[in-house]
């Protein structure tokens, strides 16, 4: 076994992991009782396609993909503050 | 299949820590499929998806300073960002579910005033004992 099929597996593996994870997000976005489940569900979405993105970085051997990851990272962090602040007051901006 | 032919130093950490990470991360997502109250399953993405994060951010660290033979660490950024950011993302959803809860809990109950913000964990329950001493009166 040469380093190149060990590493395609372990990419293929982690990028099964974090699919599966988003289907998850996404059943829970789907079936969440509260508004806060769904927010919660969204903000793991958020986390889940930036780590996706990491993975496929490494598949194409790219480094653009960084770059996609950095910005996603970025707006899950502040559409979740804009939502929890809008869970709490009803408004986003006072 | 593009990846890169690397050594075996090199290859093994890789492919461990995005094993690793990516075992984390569905545990996490599990966690916040299969638990049963909010405040339980807030704990699966606040906790589990910063680890699995920051294993498959070494991991592209590792690969692509040994892939191309300099010091790649620019993904330290987004490891700074999200070691950063998870805490307080999990802290401010759970006091506006808190918030949401008790705001509700107390709209159910139009009768009792509506309680000061600042006790709000401990004054429910003599408040019910209150309602009930009231309503045997």
């Amino acid at each position: 076994m040469t380093t190149t099929t060990l590493l395609a597996g372990a990419i293929w593996f982690a990028l099964g992991c974090v699919v599966l994870g988003m289907l998850f997000c996404a059943l829970r976005l789907a079936i969440g009782p509260t508004a806060q489940d769904r927010v919660l569900a969204l903000d793991t979405l958020w986390m889940c396609t930036m780590l996706l993105a990491l993975v496929l970085g490494i598949h194409h051997d790219s480094l653009i993909y960084f770059e996609a990851a950095l910005l996603i990272a970025l707006l899950g962090f502040v559409s979740t503050v804009a939502l929890a602040k809008f869970l709490m007051r009803g408004e986003v901006i006072e | 299949m593009s990846v890169a032919m690397l050594p075996w130093w090199a290859a093994v950490p890789v492919a461990v820590l995005l094993v690793l990470g990516g075992l984390i991360t569905l545990v996490g997502t599990l966690g916040l499929l299969r638990l049963k109250t909010f405040y339980q399953r807030i704990h699966g993405p606040a906790i589990a998806i910063s680890m699995g994060a920051g294993c498959i951010l070494v991991a592209s660290m590792v690969y692509f300073t040994a892939a191309q033979s300099r010091l790649v660490i620019h993904e330290l950024l987004i490891g700074a960002f999200v070691l950063m950011t998870a805490p307080v993302v999990a802290m401010l959803l759970m006091r506006a579910a808190l918030y949401r809860d008790l705001r509700g809990r107390a709209a159910a109950r139009p009768a009792l005033a509506q309680p000061p913000v600042g006790e709000l964990g401990t004054e429910t329950d003599e408040q019910r004992t209150d309602a009930a001493g009231g309503g045997g009166r």
